[in-house]
């Protein structure tokens, strides 16, 4: 037994951690003077309260953790946290009122050119940019809740701003009010799970040029524009809800130049459009519910190898829009609720093909005033009349095997 | 006047043809809504139904009938009694019975199965079709004496009402493409209580296609409350001018 103390001395990497202690009463009356004090691998215990730190600079791998979580006050002067060090950790304060700038990226926390770091369960309010990740690596942001009130995109930052960073964790956040909820340029190896992003100006989430990422399960509604993923590849989408993404120019969805990724069970209700896929290839979409929508999908002619099977579209204004007749792309065993076909051999699938582009809605893209005559008698004949004899709508733009039961999921 | 008014009512409450129309109704709205578990797209093939055939049977009807009371007109006009009076209680009548018609055939259906704000708007759209095509139906009948041109014209004004005239915005519209046409369209569509019925029925279904740019230019216009404001009167020009003038026309003509 008299080796027992090694043993501990050997599981933690540091015994003689020490917990300080800042605040009213406290041995340190403010938390820069208590991190200028700290060494490697000490906790700072905060006590409740309001701090006006100015620009809070944590440069030593430390754990900065709120008790009842005291205030960090940015007086719309300064960037709160900035985090200069790896293998930090801040957890527990509620940051407000960060500098806003048109020239610096002032943020509620920042952290820069690090790895290992940990932004948990704060509460970020008012800030321009909530949490900015700047080449950071292995970082982790968890259930931090954001909330700002933009006003204008130029007057406002993005809730979660990760750039050039990799493997990164996003998870079970909260972001509203923001210019983009969460936003990745140049970022891989990253996964965004279960966060709840709505009500921002523009994206819900945001992605550019960043390869292999996934997110599952998350929440954007309600956003100026939806979400939107563009020039990147290697995406996995799954398990995620959209909704009410609703504009001219919102999508549940937006793909621009995307290749090889995968969109499965996915939900999306009441978007205005709930896919637009543009330039984009290799992408396989199945198991999704399209419910709701004004057009469940817009594929551009410009899409090729793209995959939908295995999805439920039900009660959507169009069921798929396109502008032009080139179709490299593949849409069979889906539920269509708008199929009119039987089933003789009740093998389950529909004997004559689905054609899911109705003609109103090619006349519609060429001249959308025509929104007028929307489930009149004149387009009403139309459809049914291009349905025998295809005129406008791309021929090969159909549903060979169209279910006839809604795909169980 | 109100004893023409009554005595029209029931004769035509007991007309079989009504009877056939509301049973009609009745059986169509039924099995749309029940077959259908998704009560809003229930309520769309429903609303097609009602676009076509209200102003058909009322347009037809109301004429037919009227050409059918000529004689009780003569005679009624033999009586003390003001021209102006008998031409309305004739509308009167037929509008009543036929709405009660569309009540009973639809409203009903509706009530039980698809009570929502959609559910109101189609029966109200409904309703107001009635009157409005018993009207441009009287419009028409005063100035044709002859039955079979006058019932004739009657067919025309409905195709017109329900297929032509969207076909010519349609034409329109492509033929002048390179213009933007939305506010042009809101306008037009003011021309025809068909599409005025159909587009307030659709700013309550769908609308989430309807928040793209053109549709917001129609939600901004028949969603907001001046916009209501605006087409409940254009609705209410479409049920009386028609009358009116024909009752200008009945009042100086030789019967």
């Amino acid at each position: 037994m008299r080796i027992l103390p090694f043993i501990l001395c050997l599981l933690c990497l540091r015994l003689d951690a020490a917990i300080l202690y800042a605040g009213n009463n406290k041995p340190f009356p403010n938390i820069t003077a208590a991190v200028q004090a700290a060494t490697f691998g000490d906790t700072i215990m905060v006590s409740p309260g309001i701090y006006h730190e100015k620009n809070l600079i944590i440069d030593k791998p430390i754990t900065l953790m709120g008790v009842d979580f005291p205030i960090l006050d940015g007086e719309n002067l300064y960037e709160v946290i900035s985090i200069k060090a790896d293998y930090v950790r801040v957890e527990g304060f509620t940051i407000r009122r960060s500098g806003v700038s048109s020239i610096i990226d002032y943020a509620g926390i920042k952290i820069y050119n690090r790895s290992w770091v940990a932004v948990v369960n704060n509460n970020v309010e008012d800030c321009f940019f909530g949490i900015y990740v700047q080449n950071g690596t292995n970082c982790l942001v968890a259930n931090n809740r954001l909330k700002a009130s933009a006003k204008t995109e130029q007057q406002s930052g993005n809730g979660i701003h990760c750039w050039k960073s990799d493997k990164l964790y996003i998870l079970l956040n909260t972001i509203t009010g923001h210019r983009d909820g969460i936003y990745f340029e140049f970022v891989t190896h990253s996964e965004i799970r279960a966060n709840q992003s709505f009500q921002n100006m523009r994206y819900g989430l945001h992605f550019m040029f960043s390869n292999n990422d996934a997110y599952f399960n998350n929440s954007f509604s309600n956003n100026g524009a939806g979400v939107a993923v563009m020039f990147s590849k290697g995406i996995q989408m799954t398990g995620n809800y959209f909704s009410k993404n609703q504009g001219d120019a919102a999508y549940g969805i937006l793909l621009k130049e995307i290749s090889d990724s995968h969109i499965n069970h996915n939900l999306f209700k009441d978007n205005t459009t709930a896919i637009l896929a543009e330039g984009s290839s290799r992408i396989e979409m199945k198991n999704n519910r399209f419910v709701s929508n004004g057009w469940a999908l817009k594929i551009q002619a410009s899409c090729m190898e793209i995959t939908v099977n295995d999805n439920n579209f039900i009660g959507n204004s169009f069921d798929i829009g396109t502008n032009g007749s080139l179709v490299l792309n593949n849409f069979n065993n889906n539920y269509w609720d708008k199929y009119e076909g039987y089933d003789l051999n009740k093998d389950k699938i529909g004997d004559i093909p689905y054609r899911p582009v109705s003609m109103f809605s090619m006349v519609v893209e060429r001249n959308p005033a025509a929104m007028m005559l929307f489930r009149s008698l004149i387009s009403t004949v139309m459809d049914k009349s291009e349905k025998i004899a295809p005129s406008l709508t791309p021929e090969n733009l159909m549903d060979n095997q169209p279910l006839m039961k809604p795909v169980a999921l | 006047m109100r004893k023409i008014t009554k005595y029209v009512i029931i004769d035509i409450l007991k007309n079989k043809i009504v009877i056939g129309y509301t049973f009609l109704l009745l059986v169509l709205s039924f099995s749309v809504l029940s077959l259908e578990d998704n009560s809003a797209k229930a309520v769309l093939t429903l609303l097609n139904i009602i676009l076509i055939m209200v102003p058909l049977v009322n347009i037809l009807f109301a004429s037919v009938y009227v050409y059918n009371s000529a004689e009780f007109m003569e005679l009624m006009a033999s009586q003390p009694l003001k021209r102006k009076q008998i031409w309305f209680s004739v509308y009167l009548g037929l509008s009543i019975s036929l709405s009660i018609a569309f009540l009973l055939g639809v409203g009903v259906p509706v009530l039980l199965y698809a009570a929502s704000i959609t559910g109101y708007t189609l029966i109200l759209v409904g309703l107001l079709l009635s009157l409005i095509f018993v009207s441009i139906a009287m419009f028409a009948v005063v100035r044709i004496r002859d039955k079979a041109k006058g019932i004739g014209m009657a067919i025309l004004l409905w195709l017109y009402f329900a297929l032509l005239f969207d076909g010519l915005v349609l034409f329109i519209l492509f033929q002048f493409e390179d213009y933007p046409l939305e506010k042009a369209m809101v306008a037009l569509s003011l021309l025809n209580p068909v599409d005025i019925g159909r587009i307030m029925v659709l700013i309550k279904t769908d609308a989430s296609m309807l928040m793209g740019y053109t549709g917001a230019i129609f939600r901004n216009f028949f969603g907001a409350t001046n916009g209501q404001l605006i087409t409940s009167l254009v609705l209410l020009a479409w049920i009386i001018i028609p009358f009116w003038l024909s009752s200008i026309k009945f009042r100086k003509k030789d019967l």
